[in-house]
């Protein structure tokens, strides 16, 4: 296989092989958050912050735990990285940009459970992407991320419109909708290899 | 919830297990640990390795949970439970790979994202750490068994749709047309979207006919 370049992986992330339409990682906010859509960008923007912080770290990480040998920490490692970014991102929203940080709220913390920002850790490590390639991906699944929820948002403001039937009310119609987005998505197929 | 009260005697033992199986069950009433779902129910046999590994990593945390509740101090429990969650997720991470190679490379890094199931720190932290260890075993392998069933259940539909296969072999001969789309990604929303469905319908069902039978006995008075 030929080398990815940064730009083929971020493309490829971000629409032929979305990180949550396809990848099937983050679901949990995915669902939970896309009601409204002044809910979804920030909780994109900061899901990809972090994202990008904690690949950064985990190359680093996974630099040093491969130096001395001690592979399988790896994972708790990375989860324990995870956990310290989201604190650190919300001491420095807390300090520097409070009215941010207070409309963000409860998402924030939540951002440690959110298994798109470990699963892009571990699947960075998987494919041994190289710092720049690392950064591409985080950048190009935070994209993805927001892009996904910013779509599912949209698309359930307008099905609170149309009458539901009501055994599919709830998360079976918000399913529904989110397999359409993925089929639509499936025409991505090939781009950015 | 159970979780509340004292837990003693065989019935209760039982309605402790039965709680994660049926009731609330993760998969299918919580929708809990919904990206794991989805993305390794491709076929059935996928699904059920899944579903066994979440549950021996979810009785394992439960009991060592347990067992430690009285000397974790509040502050820094989730992070205690998370690495402990996360040794268990690293032992059975390791522990396919020797078993099965072709299976760890179809589970991929899903194996090591158990570690990020919210139904995990869930029962750990609503269950586990208040309870003594038996049963927050009891519990824990309810809800395992739950998470097993409900993948099972996604994956074999997937699997039988998607290929006309169940665990590799035919069902429908040469000419059956695969609907391909039901193992790929958006497969998994339809499928659960529609199991979602079938148990709406089912309970409806059951809250109508309770409701006829309260006409009935009322009418009969």
């Amino acid at each position: 296989m030929a080398p990815e370049t940064s730009f083929q992986i971020f493309v490829n992330v971000l629409l032929a092989n979305n990180i949550v339409l396809a990848m099937f990682l983050g679901l949990c906010p995915f669902l939970g958050v896309s009601g409204k859509l002044e809910t979804a960008v920030p909780m994109g923007v900061a899901t990809t912050f972090v994202m990008a912080v904690a690949s950064l770290c985990a190359y680093g990480l996974n630099w040093l735990l491969t130096l001395l040998g001690l592979e399988f920490l790896r994972l708790i490692a990375y989860i324990a990285v995870i956990a310290s970014a989201v604190q650190l991102v919300e001491m420095f929203l807390k300090k520097h940009s409070p009215a941010l940080f207070r409309a963000l709220g409860i998402f924030l913390p939540l951002i440690t459970t959110n298994c798109a920002v470990l699963g892009v850790a571990l699947i960075q490590t998987l494919r041994d992407y190289s710092l720049l390639q690392s950064l591409a991906f985080a950048a190009g699944s935070g994209a993805g991320f927001t892009l996904a929820l910013v779509l599912l948002a949209g698309l359930r403001e307008r099905a609170r419109l149309v009458e539901v039937p009501d055994i599919a009310q709830g998360s079976a119609v918000v399913l529904m909708l989110a397999g359409m987005l993925s089929l639509a998505f499936m025409g991505f197929a090939g781009i950015g290899g | 919830m159970s979780a509340d009260r004292p837990i003693g005697g065989v019935t209760d033992a039982w309605e402790n297990f039965t709680e994660g199986l049926w009731r609330q069950n993760p998969v299918f009433v919580m929708m809990l640990g919904i990206c794991p779902m989805l993305a390794v129910t491709v076929s059935a046999i996928n699904a059920l390795a899944m579903g066994v590994a979440t549950l021996l990593v979810l009785v394992a945390s439960c009991a060592l949970v347990s067992a430690l509740r009285r000397f974790v101090p509040r502050e820094v429990r989730i992070a205690t439970y998370i690495v402990i969650i996360a040794t268990f997720v690293t032992a059975v991470d390791y522990a396919i790979q020797a078993i099965s190679l072709r299976l760890y490379e179809a589970l991929g890094a899903f194996i090591q994202l158990i570690v990020a199931n919210c139904m995990i720190l869930g029962r750990v932290e609503a269950h586990a750490s208040k309870n003594p260890v038996i049963p927050s075993v009891i519990n824990a392998a309810g809800m395992g068994f739950g998470f097993a069933i409900g993948l099972f259940a996604l994956g074999s539909v997937r699997e039988v749709l998607g290929a006309g296969e169940l665990f590799g072999v035919s069902l429908f001969g040469p000419h059956f047309q695969p609907w391909v789309v039901m193992v790929l990604p958006p497969g998994g929303f339809f499928v659960l979207g529609g199991w979602l469905l079938l148990f709406a319908l089912w309970e409806r069902r059951r809250r109508n006919r309770a409701e006829a039978q309260l006409l009935l006995a009322a009418g009969r008075d």
